[in-house]
């Protein structure tokens, strides 16, 4: 099956989610991706690595910001000159907004937050988690062209492959494609992105107010994790919106969630269900929490999260 | 200005989820129904533009009869005029080909939505929209300002955000701090009642996906506790049990 996957890059770097969108393409079929704006060759070769034959890059300079409809344009031109039968993405929030346009384009049919290799045996079936992780749906997809967003760290690394070869793809793009002028962006530099983050540290209203956040900042230096907090935490203006965790907010699926100061509210714990393990640290034993935590510890965040830093910093000196 | 307002019929965000039928039907027992908490963003920010600029604003489900107490609810927070397609909605793209096709019939400066629904959380039906209208579309859109014929949009992207600038018409999916719910009062629950719900039937009912079965996620072990002086063991296992750190 011939298999095409969309690259995000961030500060140049191909990003975690879009190495695992190019593992489940070679886990399904043979995979050539296309990625879009300034990114060195060098890098783009690396998505061997991870099952990619070959990288088509559209270099277009135009392209460095992710705009929705010129990339619409891109991607459903290679999907077509590539001959592809299944369009992988990781889901983010710029996947998001890109592929259901694409879908329209192709007339391929589209499944988000998919969560495993798909069946094959009786049609194309894939699982597919809904309901803020509260369940999962098996969805056929009936189409010949299909889409697959995939689910954050529902896939393993595949590490073992060879630099794939790298073309340029150029497309013509129409200026009308260019209608919205972006005037300003900012970015937390840096710091490790929360929806790719391996390991998240996240503090809620028992923290009691901004100034307190350096306890969680220092674990999650320790960790090499990103930092998220309770929607309270973000609505007061504690922290910044996009690190507010949960239905409303972001939904993290790291190998280790640590929540401090968190009651567990099932809007809250809806973001954070499909995390492989999750730390608990309350000073109420009957906080909701508890009874979704691997791994839970009663006590004061401001005693115990200084003494856990010293702990782990020893044990991964 | 007219702004077209879509929501979706949920679950409540507290609701148990569970499954009817050999796992091939949401079990609706006992759940209370809301209008899509991103949505509800959407329609809040709309009502706001309404009032500061003049215009209507249109509310659209695509549902079947008992979404319409969800869509009454919209029109005592301030929508003017309701519609319902009258369909399951069964896949996005059947789902996004009945608002684009609503759409068309009226002259509307924003489309405004939620970033996902949180039922299926696809986030798909924005994008699917804009392309079927030819619009641009924009999502999570977090800021939305509006000045004669441009917007100024600020859009979430991961880590920040971005500042565009925009002409309308366009599609928007919404999500906070882009307004503050709104509750009904008394006054906009008394008056939904004789504003217009009209229902109309799909235009078309191409469908590109077939839902197969639903599935629980397999029950949470139970949970270790270790002593707050003894934070040397949950070190010890997080390295050597879990091997996540
Ligand atoms: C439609 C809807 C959507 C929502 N979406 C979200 C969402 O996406 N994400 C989200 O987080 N919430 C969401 N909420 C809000 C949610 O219901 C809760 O109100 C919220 O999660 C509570 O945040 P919290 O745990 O930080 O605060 P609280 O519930 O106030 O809990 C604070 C906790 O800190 C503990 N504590 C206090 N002091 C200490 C200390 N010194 N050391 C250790 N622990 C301490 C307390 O025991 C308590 O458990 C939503 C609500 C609604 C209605
Ligand atoms: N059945 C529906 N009726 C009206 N609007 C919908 C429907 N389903 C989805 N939408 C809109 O599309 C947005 C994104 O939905 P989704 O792509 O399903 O996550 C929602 O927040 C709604 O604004």
């Amino acid at each position: 099956m011939s298999v095409l996957v969309f690259i995000e890059t961030e500060d140049g770097k191909i990003k975690k989610s879009s190495r695992e969108a190019i593992s489940y393409g070679a886990a399904i079929g043979e995979v050539t991706a296309i990625a879009l704006g300034s990114v060195s060759n060098e890098e783009l070769a690396s998505a061997g690595v991870n099952g990619a034959t070959k990288v088509l890059h559209a270099a277009d300079e135009k392209l460095n910001a992710g705009l929705i409809q010129p990339y619409t344009e891109v991607i459903a031109k290679a999907f077509e000159s590539t001959g592809a039968e299944v369009l992988v993405t990781a889901k983010s929030s710029l996947a998001d907004a890109v592929v259901g346009r694409v879908s329209v384009k192709l007339g391929a049919a589209l499944a988000s937050n998919v969560s495993e290799l798909p069946k094959t045996d009786s049609g194309f079936v894939v699982k597919q988690s809904i309901y803020t992780g509260k369940a999962f749906v098996n969805t056929t997809l009936t189409t010949d062209k299909k889409i697959l967003a995939i689910k954050k760290n529902a896939i393993e690394l595949k590490t073992d492959g060879a630099a794939a070869s790298v073309e340029a793809f150029d497309v013509a793009l129409d200026d009308a494609l260019f209608g919205a002028k972006i005037t300003s962006s900012e970015k937390a530099e840096g710091d490790v992105l929360l929806p790719e983050a391996d390991i998240v540290v996240s503090g809620g209203r028992g923290l009691k107010g901004p100034e307190n956040w350096g306890i969680i900042e220092d674990l999650a230096k320790t960790l090499g994790a990103a930092t998220g907090c309770s929607k309270p935490v973000s609505d007061m203006d504690w922290r910044p919106h996009h690190e507010h965790v949960g239905q409303t907010g972001v939904k993290v699926s790291p190998s280790l969630y640590i929540a401090v100061g968190i009651s567990g509210a099932i809007q809250h714990l809806a973001g954070v269900n499909s995390s492989k393990y999750i730390v608990v640290i309350n000073k109420d034993e009957e906080a909701p929490f508890f009874k979704a935590a691997d791994y839970g510890i009663v006590g004061d965040a401001f005693e115990v999260l200084p003494k856990l830093n010293e702990a782990l910093k020893k044990a991964l000196a | 200005m007219n702004i077209l307002v879509c929501i979706t019929h949920v679950p409540d965000t507290t609701s148990r989820i569970a499954f009817t039928e050999n796992n091939t039907k949401f079990d609706k027992n006992g759940v209370q129904f809301i209008i899509g908490p991103y949505d509800d963003y959407a329609l809040a920010r709309a009502v706001e533009l309404k009032e500061a600029n003049g215009g209507k604003v249109t509310v659209l489900n695509v549902g079947e009869a008992e979404t319409e107490p969800t869509l009454r609810k919209a029109l005592a927070i301030g929508a003017d005029e309701a519609i319902r397609v009258n369909a399951f909605p069964s896949d996005s793209y059947f789902v996004a080909k009945q608002i684009a096709d609503v759409a068309k019939q009226g002259e509307y400066d924003l489309i405004l939505m939620g970033r996902e629904s949180i039922d299926f959380n696809g986030g798909m039906v924005h994008g699917m929209v804009g392309e079927m209208l030819g619009l641009p579309s924009f999502s999570p859109v977090m800021v939305l300002e509006v000045e004669g014929n441009t917007a100024k949009i600020t859009r979430e992207i991961e880590g920040g955000k971005e500042k565009l600038e925009v002409n309308l018409p366009f599609v928007a999916g919404c999500q906070e701090p882009i307004a503050e719910w709104k509750i009904p009062n008394m006054r906009g629950i008394m008056s939904a009642r004789t504003k217009p719900l009209n229902v109309v039937e799909p235009t078309d009912n191409t469908k590109l996906t077939e839902i197969a079965q639903y599935e629980l996620p397999a029950p949470k072990g139970a949970v270790k506790m270790i002593d707050a002086d003894n934070v040397e063991e949950l070190v010890n296992l997080l390295k050597n049990e879990a091997k996540v750190i």
